[in-house]
């Protein structure tokens, strides 16, 4: 195993085991704070398979912005900011339907990839990205544009109302 | 990849969570313990505190309408950095792929602020 093996192994372990406590825990803005850190174990995978540009960006958006929004929700709507008891909904199912993605989902890629050697590509850099999405990738990025603006029209519509 | 240029980032990260650590094990030792009534209120930066509503109460519409337009204008910016670092190889058609795309995200700003989604009141 060499040192990127183990840093993979640890933030994966990292990443689901704060995933399972933002679904496990009772306090809604807890779950919020522990999404922080299943979101960076996240990035800090990115960052071991040497994708540098989509690892600060899941820090920026995702750490920075996403959750920061969902706090917001869960002030905005009438959540009680301490524990909530309706929150006990029996968990089997939800447990039963996680893990059997998870594990299925792992077998499916061990068993499509078995011990072939996938040769690591390029590094994910500013300079190649930039390349790939304003050559290669013009028009999806363009369309964002649209996604972005009928984000914020939205926002303005739902949260200001028809006047 | 090599992992050179992070050390010093994740030295950083060890010794800012060593110096938390540090602090809040060794404050309730070491510090006096005199409470009053000012020094056991909720710190809100100095500010009088403002009481929290029974049940926890509601914020304003207000802070996610921020929180929509500093995403909004905070992906714009990630895709600027790229675009940045490989301007040169990119030339003019980068350039007009970028005006591009800022005016149609400055439409979406043009309405936030007509409807007025910039006046806090």
């Amino acid at each position: 195993m060499t040192g990127a093996d183990v840093l993979l192994l640890a933030l994966g372990a990292v990443a689901v085991g704060s995933g399972a406590l933002v679904v496990l825990t009772d306090h809604l803005v807890r779950a919020g704070l522990y999404l922080v850190v299943c979101l960076g174990a996240v990035a800090g995978l990115y960052l071991v398979l040497a994708a540098e540009l989509v690892a600060w960006v899941q820090v920026l958006i995702y750490v920075g912005a996403v959750v920061v929004l969902l706090l917001f929700a869960v002030m905005l709507t009438r959540a009680p900011i301490g524990r909530s008891e309706d929150l006990n909904r029996p968990a089997w199912p939800a447990a039963i339907i996680g893990g059997g993605a998870g594990v299925g989902l792992a077998v499916l890629l061990a068993d499509a990839y078995r011990w072939v050697e996938v040769a690591q590509g390029p590094p994910g850099t500013a300079e190649l990205i930039g390349e790939a999405v304003f050559r290669t990738w013009v028009l999806p990025f363009e369309v964002l544009s649209i996604l972005l603006l009928s984000a914020l029209v939205g926002a303005i519509v739902v949260s200001r109302g028809q006047r | 990849m090599s992992f050179s240029p992070y050390v010093p980032i994740v030295a950083l990260f060890v010794l800012g969570a060593l110096f938390a650590l540090f602090s809040v094990s060794i404050a309730p030792i070491v510090g006096p313990k005199r409470y009053n009534r000012a020094k056991l209120d909720a710190y809100e930066c100095g500010i009088e505190p403002t009481p929290q509503p029974v049940g926890g109460g509601r914020f304003p519409v207000k802070f996610y309408l921020t929180a929509m337009l500093f995403i909004v204008f905070d992906i714009e910016t990630i895709f600027l950095y790229p675009w940045a670092v490989s301007f040169d190889a990119l030339g003019l058609f980068g350039l007009v792929e970028m005006v591009l795309f800022i005016g149609t995200v400055f439409i979406a700003y043009a309405y936030v602020w007509r409807r007025g989604g910039l006046n806090w009141d």
